[in-house]
């Protein structure tokens, strides 16, 4: 075979090998696809043979045979995939009871365990795992010990419960690791191993959140306006066809119905705006209200926090469980109270829903946020008293050394001193701040699923038990009256998510175990909530699309993990560490564990690469190229969104000329009005059919003189153009009415041949004219 | 022949086996014999997810290739059926096929009498959620209005697929999963 049809038939062959892969594009019937796979195939099959023959024949058969390969493990690589997501029938259960919105929030669920079971795998196996098998054992040093007056107590469930006593002192938190540089027989360095995995677990977060983001943005339609399409997006979208359960089904048709006759009344007749300044009284006295209501949420939990520092320092006994648990529970009372006292307040303003929902979510977003920042102040005000303290404590334990050294040489009279030896536990301790926040954090989110669970009991367990049971001895109908079954709140329930998420980022620093317990936390909610789900609640009246606000959701999930990655950063930054716990003790910063490992561990031209790379000269011009480059890129797609547009507005004038055309109506459109009335020696430019024939038919005549006319085509012709139009319209009296009759023979003027005015013609050389 | 499956459809080996799974429950015993069973409306319409759809009658009549047009689907039919309403399937299949099953008549364009027809199947059965004719005749025109380009009273295919392409729901709403 030749090299030709070698290359013929390659390309044949891709052809076929492309066909394959596209096949199921195609709306075909089954049977006609499987006749088309068929011979594909056998095609594919017998070719491929052929061009492996003549040289590198067995590359060829090995390349062919490796690719199969491939694509066979591809195919059940992604079968496996989908085959180990878990949970997929619980969910689809949801979603033919509930509708995609509900089972939406299910869907973020599993997505944020997926997220938190890859943070557990980072911590649990480069910072728990280590330490507990190759770092020293409980009670060998002072910090794993527990101290001797917090002994007697140790063990006692209310201590354990507050992550005292023996929890405290365990690999759970910050303060139970040690600080040796390398440890065990690999020579693992923990302190770095630790500082990487707190700062990489929030650019893992940030990636995966990231990723997510786009893949569900190019999911979105093509970019039209809301209003284009209103009508008939809500004819052929709105049916949900993953709904299997005929209640919901007769919800969703009342709720369609409903839309229907909103959006017909809302076209027929305009809003008439009555008493304009009373609704904005009200709007802006709403406000009002919930500012105040913010601003006191705010300031409780500052004077919670305050007091409890003052129980702190008294003894533990003299405190009642609610004295002791005071933060926590106020925090959760007010994510619980304030949400529905916002939407009574906003009730006042009389909002279309979609946009007091807007308005809603943003008001509990400020809610959980200034809680959040509030708690994390009044957290530091307490962190910056503990460093004080240990300033003292510091002090006393180097002064107590200094005691003993001079006791010791003073007694035996000899200068090779034996270190104190003291049990552990007898040894005095810092008040170790980071172990402190760890333990704060972690109260919080058990209080949180604490309050979470006894909600979904109490607000939709017992009362749909209330409901069925004491119907039937009740005066009116509570099933359909007040109370009746609750709905799923599915914006509360993913900004709890999303604000847990945010704490267990905080937290995961000072408490490593935090990301096991957020990880069960999950795994219980699904179950826990899937059938609290089904048993209590029912499908919501009003069904509202959840596919846009995927990405609104993971907007605030990326918001919240910049925000909670700012209090990380700061105090690694700029607090020091404990003197005397944690892997970082004895250090002046946090960070200098990563100096001391490029100064120790790698070579040293790397060294002075850092601090070459370090310098302000380098960095900051490095700043001002990034900002450059964003300006750069905002412009350019400013640009490319202006062409968009303009792009689409063309399309849109030509879909109306068209539109115009076909119905034989004057232009509607002003920019093709003025546009003709500019150009009046022409003729029109929605020309009719017939006019168009018209003006083929003298064109055609000239086709039979082509010699004269090859010789000079470019000025001739536009110059035979110009004149045959200019005859045309000469000969039309009103060009814009429609042409009925067919165009008379032309008289003698109208000729080609008497048209050949060549500029300069004679001197050309080109011999007499024609047709003389 | 689940090995060309893979290729021909839009669904896994785990959802096509699932599939042939529950086709197999529907078929009659009298027919378990027979190499490609033919499954009839009324059974398919037993099946929970299209059992509550307001649209299932015409799902099954798009999807059949049986001459007699009584809706009976085969394996290969209802395999159709699940690619082209799973979560993998192109915009391009799902608005062809949207077409099809919203156009009643069969006559290749949604016309007012289609349109009426897909109105009064998603509002509902009951005589207090249907539309009054003032409301449909309104309902309609905006509809004709908003994608009728040709206007020549009738939504073809490349202009419903238009509108479609533009909708952000409707690859999320077009599905329906075993």
């Amino acid at each position: 075979m030749s090299e030709g049809e070698m290359t013929r038939l390659k390309e044949e062959v891709e052809e076929k090998k492309k066909l394959i892969s596209t096949l199921r594009n195609k709306p075909w019937r089954m049977r006609r696809r499987l006749e088309c796979l068929k011979d594909a195939q056998q095609f594919v099959e017998k070719f491929e043979g052929a061009l492996g023959k003549g040289k590198g024949r067995k590359l060829y058969a090995f390349k062919v045979m490796m690719t199969k390969k491939w694509i066979k493990f591809n195919r059940d690589f992604e079968n496996f995939k989908t085959a180990c997501i878990p949970w997929e029938r619980k969910i689809k259960e949801v979603e033919s009871h509930f509708g995609s919105s509900v089972a939406s929030y299910f869907l973020f669920l599993r997505w944020m365990y997926g997220m938190n079971l890859v943070l557990f795998g980072f911590v649990f196996g480069l910072v728990v795992i280590p330490e507990v098998l190759m770092g020293l054992p409980y009670g060998s040093i002072p910090r794993k010990t527990v101290p001797r007056d917090e002994q007697a107590k140790a063990m006692d469930f209310s201590v354990l419960f507050e992550f005292g006593g023996y929890c405290k002192y365990s690999f759970l938190f910050y303060g139970y690791y040690n600080n040796q540089r390398t440890i065990g027989l690999l020579q693992f360095r923990l302190p770095l191993s630790y500082l990487l995995v707190g700062v990489g677990s929030f650019g893992y977060s940030l990636m995966v959140v990231i990723r997510t983001m786009a893949k569900n943005s190019n999911e979105g339609g093509d970019g039209a306006e809301e209003g284009d399409f209103t009508f008939a997006w809500k004819m052929f979208t709105s049916w949900d066809y993953l709904i299997g359960n005929s209640e919901t089904a007769d919800n969703k048709f009342a709720s369609i119905t409903t839309s229907f006759k909103e959006s017909i009344v809302d076209e027929q007749e305009n809003q008439k705006d009555e008493n304009i300044h009373l609704r904005r009284f009200l709007r802006v006295l709403a406000n009002l209200l919930i500012l105040c209501s913010l601003g006191g949420s705010g300031y409780l939990i500052y004077y919670v926090v305050k007091r409890s520092q003052t129980y702190a320092n008294m003894d533990e006994d003299e405190l009642s469980w609610f004295e002791k648990n005071e933060v926590e529970f106020v925090m959760s009372l007010l994510g619980l109270v304030c949400p529905p006292l916002f939407e009574t307040i906003a009730e006042l303003e009389e909002y279309h829903p979609r946009i007091a929902l807007k308005w809603q979510l943003g008001r509990i977003f400020a809610l959980f946020l200034g809680n959040l920042y509030t708690f994390l102040f009044a957290l530091f005000d307490e962190v910056n008293a503990k460093l004080e303290r240990e300033e003292t404590i510091k002090n006393a334990t180097i002064w107590a050394m200094k005691e003993h050294y001079s006791n010791f040489s003073e007694l035996n009279n000899s200068t090779a001193i034996t270190p104190l030896s003291i049990n552990p536990a007898d040894v005095m301790r810092g008040p170790c701040w980071e172990t402190a926040v760890g333990i704060e954090f972690m109260k919080l989110t058990v209080s949180d699923i604490q309050v979470t669970y006894l909600t979904i009991l109490f607000g939709d367990f017992l009362r749909a038990l209330a409901v069925r049971f004491l119907n039937y001895c009740w005066c009116w109908d509570l099933e359909a009256g007040f109370p009746s079954y609750a709905e799923f709140d599915i914006s509360g329930n993913v900004l709890g998510l999303i604000f847990n998420q945010g704490m267990i980022w905080m937290g995961a620093f000072y408490a490593p175990g935090l990301v096991g317990l957020n990880v069960l936390r999950l795994l219980t909610s699904m179950y826990f909530q899937c059938w609290a789900v089904m048993t209590c609640n029912v499908p919501h009246e009003r069904v509202f699309k959840a596919s846009k606000s995927n990405n609104f959701y993971m907007g605030l999930l990326l918001l919240i993990l910049f925000l909670s990655m700012l209090p990380v950063v700061y105090t690694i930054m700029t607090l020091p560490p404990s003197f005397d716990c944690g892997p970082f003790s004895g250090k002046q910063k946090m960070y200098d564990v990563i100096i001391e490992t490029i100064d120790k561990d790698l070579p040293a031209f790397l060294g002075t690469l850092f601090t070459y790379a370090a310098n302000p000269g380098l960095i900051i011009p490095a700043v001002l190229l990034m900002v450059l480059a964003i300006y750069y890129l905002n412009s350019v797609s400013k640009a490319y969104k202006h062409a968009n547009n303009e792009l689409r507005k063309k399309m849109q004038m030509q879909r109306d000329e068209e539109k115009n055309r076909r119905n034989n109506k004057d232009s509607t459109n002003q920019v093709m009005k003025d546009l003709e009335d500019l150009l009046p020696k022409k003729s029109p430019i929605s020309a009719s059919a017939k006019e168009n024939t018209a003006n083929i038919q003298p064109l055609s005549e000239l086709g039979d003189k082509p010699s004269k006319v090859s010789q000079k085509p470019g000025a001739v012709a536009t110059g035979r153009g110009v004149n045959l139009q200019r005859d045309v319209s000469l000969a039309m009296a009103n060009p814009r009415m429609a042409v009925t009759r067919p165009p008379g023979p032309r008289g003698p003027s109208a000729l080609p041949g008497n048209t050949l005015q060549v500029p300069g013609g004679r001197g050309r050389g080109r011999g007499q004219n024609p047709r003389r | 022949k689940s090995f060309y499956d893979c290729e021909l459809t839009f669904l896994t080996k785990q959802e096509i086996l699932l599939a042939h799974k529950r086709f197999t429950e529907l078929v009659a015993k009298e027919d378990r014999n027979d190499p490609s069973p033919r499954v009839p409306m009324s059974k398919i319409l037993t099946l929970p997810e299209l059992k509550s759809n307001p649209f299932r009658k015409r799902i099954c009549h798009v999807f059949s290739t049986s001459e007699s047009k009584d809706g009976s689907l085969t394996f290969e039919d209802f395999l159709d059926l699940l690619s082209a309403f799973s979560d993998s399937a192109t915009l391009e299949i799902k608005s062809h096929y949207a077409f099809r099953i919203f156009d009643f008549d069969d006559d290749g364009t949604l016309d007012r009498g289609d349109l009426e027809k897909l109105v009064n199947c998603l509002t509902g059965e009951t005589d207090d959620t249907r539309l009054t004719p003032e409301e449909m005749k309104q309902l309609i025109n905006n509809i004709l209005e908003e994608s009728d380009i040709d206007k020549d009273g009738t939504v073809n295919l490349s202009e419903f697929q238009h509108v479609i392409s533009r909708s952000p729901d409707f690859v999320s709403s077009f599905k329906i999963v075993l």
